[in-house]
């Protein structure tokens, strides 16, 4: 005899819980968490540099994940930053395992920032929390200003976009109020951070909303 | 995508599920979708047939229910589907706001078999 049973149960559960213990352990320590998302080429890292460049530099520790490369590690590296790599193999998004693992061979500042740059995807990493307080989108004019509309769910969940290449926007035909316009809708509390993340142009008003977030958490 | 990780994760909970049950098979498993997931049918399904070979999930049938996200018009409260490239209200144009409406992945309930009842 066949019976139903209800179940009700997500299946991103033990993920869920698993990030939740871990973000415990880093707020204890005070260490101030930022996934950082966006497509390949969106300038993820060049943006990431221009951040820390703002920070004091013994404050902040990095982890990189990529598929197959160690060359943004290396450059941060070479800038004296605190960076570490996490190479996934081919996966497509970083896990907490991934991140609990290589957290275990780094030392965090108290009171620290911890950055985790997400594996190029606009579609994967949006499904999975890994411990961070917030997660913030790295878009670019380049890409077009449909992204909102073509890949809502990485929008709907970020705290907030830093929208690069601006200096590029004229030749692109980017479309600033379409692309405001679906961030809003998909994410009213969002601001967006019009960038030059060669120059740094745009930086210092991301950075100060980063500060300002990190002090109330 | 990753369809292949969150098979696992669904898995462990249906065999969970079913050990706490006293199941000693599972025939059918409701999924609900939202399609913000991006989680493609065939895909699942793949993986659910070759990961649950040898447990008491093995055979069972994957029912999916898709959710369409919903978003809301701030103006007049109108709860709409989008169309593509767009998240305006159809009725008044006004530029509508998510819902968490299609964001959904859990199972629901399963169909369970006990031995000898």
């Amino acid at each position: 005899m066949t019976e139903r049973i209800s179940v009700r149960r997500a299946v991103y559960e033990e993920n869920d819980r698993m990030a939740e213990s871990l973000h415990g352990r880093l707020a204890k320590d005070g260490v101030f968490t930022v996934n950082i998302l966006g497509g390949p080429g969106a300038g993820k890292t060049t943006s990431l540099k221009q951040i820390i460049a703002r920070l004091p530099r013994d404050t902040v520790s990095v982890i990189e994940g990529d598929i197959a490369s160690d060359i943004d590690t290396k450059a941060l590296r070479e800038l004296g930053i605190d960076a570490h790599q996490i190479d996934t193999g081919g996966d497509c998004h970083l896990n907490v395992p991934m991140v609990e693992s290589i957290l275990s061979g780094m030392s965090l500042k108290k009171g620290g920032w911890l950055f985790i740059e997400n594996i190029g995807n606009l579609v994967c990493p949006a499904e999975f929390v890994i411990g961070e307080d917030i997660k913030l989108v790295i878009s670019s004019t380049a890409e077009g200003s449909d992204k909102p509309y073509k890949y809502p769910s990485v929008f709907q969940k970020a705290a907030a976009v830093i929208l690069t290449k601006m200096d590029l926007a004229p030749y692109v035909g980017f479309d600033m109020d379409y692309f405001a316009s679906g961030v809003k809708s998909l994410n009213p509390d969002a601001p967006i951070f019009p960038v030059n993340a060669r120059t740094g142009e745009g930086f210092d008003a991301a950075v100060a909303w980063l500060k300002s977030l990190k002090a109330k958490s | 995508m990753h369809e292949a990780s969150v098979t696992e994760a669904l898995i462990k909970i249906a065999l969970d599920e079913a050990r706490k049950n006293g199941a000693s098979r599972v025939t059918s498993i409701s999924l609900v979708v939202g399609e913000t997931t991006g989680y493609m049918a065939e895909s699942l399904e793949f993986y659910f047939r070759s990961f649950s070979k040898g447990t008491p999930l093995e055979g069972a049938e994957l029912k999916l229910a898709y959710v369409k996200p919903k978003i809301r018009c701030p103006s007049c409260g109108k709860l709409f589907e989008r169309k593509q490239f767009s998240f305006d209200c159809p009725d008044c144009g006004t530029p509508g706001t998510m819902t968490s409406v299609g964001n959904e992945f859990y199972i629901d309930s399963m169909e369970i078999e006990k031995d000898g009842k």
